[in-house]
């Protein structure tokens, strides 16, 4: 008796939470998928007719599709290989007997706290302006003619940017995972006169490959939206150079106001997303049942 | 011997640490910095660091000229505002599927960490036009509600982790003493629960203040947050960096003090409980 009472309580609390989610996944979603087979556009209003699949081969066949699918792959890959590449040699090395490490700490977490208009902005503005900003004044130091990030390699800026606002991420992810390796096992491996090089490779990263793919798979659900970066930053240029899947879509709907294509657009992220979303659900699954 | 080992790898990897994190934190000092300059000073070639003229002018011509304190206001209107109703609706979610978990529960948290992962633009459409249709674009209620939606996965996931570390022997130690549900929600539940309660609200809080997507598409100056704020300083008219990084610098200082405080939660709760 009690116990009936306490699953219709249980249930009575949990739906909600169960049914804003439902609203909020499945309304938008199909709001989408409707817009996706209309012409329609909001500069042409009353014109809406049912074009099927058209929209869809419009937006895969543009070449503006693939140039921004390369982008977002170009900007994906490289900002977690940096953010992975470097920060694990970091997290290695605050994981060392430092004095002061909380402090340490405190300055590398801290990019991630900062919004991503104020790191794009200051970014550009501060350290990539191609006479007044630092990077272009330390060039001059060393006699090297300043670059012109934004106009010479603006993908690369962007991904600079946005790997300083995940390396705190990363490593901190990591950090925690080497605290919770177990010491004894590395002293044991020690006094079996392994080197430092192989103690890395046969105990402390095998240690860390779980929490790398969780590094990878939660980061590229956030890389594949970047979007207020390159909003305040180039606007998507020069020409397409800096235009990612998200970046594009926003500039259909709500520059052009083609509300067809952009849900087009609009549902294939959803796909690619959702490949993603498809491995960190399993990981996280794994782990919920342990 | 190794007494000495010891101590060199202390200072080495000490200089070796602080010389990087240095390093990542530069940005936000030398924006900081900026911020104290004169507009001259702040464009200077080359670069003065600590010897010039400190100035707090910007501070104050960024309040008078575009109304600061408006959109600060608004920040802490739509992150605060989210985030409480995002916890009201996690909470009794959150409890009842860690204390009466079902054969579904797993699928129902898995689903609910699914909605998290659809990209926002994937619906920026619709959203748009019903915003539009609703007289919601460039309201505060707008943000306060979409922000607290794609929140609350996360909320209700960490809050999750945190109830299941409740001891349940305790649960049933008060169950014995014939505590009703009510009795044992406001006695035994919720001051254990108060630390978890904590971390969820700073760690949204933060993820709501910097949420730079929706904020910038369906926000332009009523409801405009600092996110949309700050990005007006990207038109070439508007580039007096002083100016940008005071307003910058009060735009991020206490969500860094937050996040500062946060900062152990923060893996868990971006994780999913996956990384501990």
């Amino acid at each position: 008796m009690a116990t009936r009472q306490t699953q219709l309580l249980a249930r009575s609390l949990l739906s909600p939470a169960v049914g804003l989610l439902f609203i909020w996944m499945i309304v938008p979603l199909a709001l989408t998928i409707y817009f996706s087979t209309l012409h329609y556009s909001l500069l042409d209003p009353g014109s809406e007719s049912f074009v099927g699949l058209e929209n869809f081969r419009y937006f895969l066949t543009d070449p503006a599709f693939l140039a921004s699918l390369q982008n977002t792959l170009v900007l994906v890959g490289s900002v977690l290989a940096l953010t992975i590449l470097l920060g694990i040699p970091l997290a290695l090395l605050m994981d060392q007997p430092v004095i002061g490490r909380n402090f340490v700490r405190l300055m590398v977490i801290a990019p991630f706290f900062v919004m991503p208009t104020v790191s794009a902005l200051v970014w550009k503005n501060l350290l990539m302006h191609p006479v007044s900003g630092l990077f272009a004044w330390l060039a001059s130091l060393f006699g090297l003619t300043p670059i012109d990030w934004f106009n010479d390699v603006p993908l690369f800026a962007v991904i600079l940017i946005v790997t300083w606002q995940w390396l705190p991420f990363a490593t901190l992810i990591l950090l925690t995972a080497l605290q919770s390796l177990d010491e004894e096992q590395k002293e044991a491996a020690e006094m079996d006169g392994a080197s430092a090089v192989s103690t890395f490779i046969y105990i402390t990263l095998p240690h860390l490959a779980r929490p790398i793919t969780v590094v990878i798979l939660i980061e590229t659900i956030f890389l594949l939206t970047v979007f207020a970066e390159i909003f305040v930053t180039t606007g998507g240029g020069p020409g397409l150079q800096t235009t990612n899947i998200a970046f594009l879509i926003y500039s259909q709907a709500l520059i052009q106001f083609d509300v067809g294509s952009a849900s087009a657009g609009g549902l294939v992220a959803v796909v690619i997303a959702n490949i993603v979303a498809f491995f960190l659900v399993r990981i996280v699954g794994r782990n919920l049942e342990a | 011997m190794a007494r000495m080992a010891t101590r060199q790898r202390v200072v080495i990897s000490t200089i070796g640490a602080w010389l990087f994190g240095f390093l990542i934190f530069f940005p936000i000092l030398w924006m900081g910095l900026a911020s104290f300059k004169t507009e001259l000073e702040a464009f200077a070639i080359p670069p003065s660091f600590l010897f010039f003229h400190w100035t707090t002018e910007n501070y104050a011509t960024v309040q008078e000229r575009s109304d600061y304190l408006h959109h600060a206001m608004n920040s802490i209107i739509i992150a605060g505002g989210s985030t409480l109703i995002a916890l009201l609706i996690a909470i009794p979610a959150a409890w009842s599927m860690a204390f009466s978990p079902t054969k579904r529960t797993k699928d129902i948290l898995l689903w609910m960490l699914s909605t998290k992962m659809m990209p926002p633009v994937g619906v920026l459409v619709p959203i748009y036009l019903i915003y539009k249709s609703f007289g919601l674009l460039d309201s505060r209620i707008g943000l306060v509600f979409i922000l607290c939606l794609g929140n609350l996965p996360i909320v209700i996931w960490m809050l999750f982790t945190y109830f299941k570390e409740i001891p349940r022997d305790i649960l049933e130690a008060a169950r014995m003493d014939g505590a009703t549900i009510g009795r044992e929600l406001v006695y035994v539940l919720t001051p254990m629960a108060i630390p978890g309660l904590a971390s969820t609200l700073l760690l949204n809080l933060i993820l709501a203040w910097n949420e730079a997507f929706w904020t910038l598409n369906l926000s332009t100056s009523n409801a405009a947050p600092l996110t949309t704020f700050i990005a007006s300083y990207s038109s070439p008219e508007g580039l007096f960096w002083a100016k940008l990084s005071a307003a910058s610098t009060l735009a991020i200082a206490p969500i860094l003090v937050l996040g500062w405080f946060s900062q152990k939660q923060l893996v868990r709760g971006l994780t999913f409980g996956a990384v501990k």
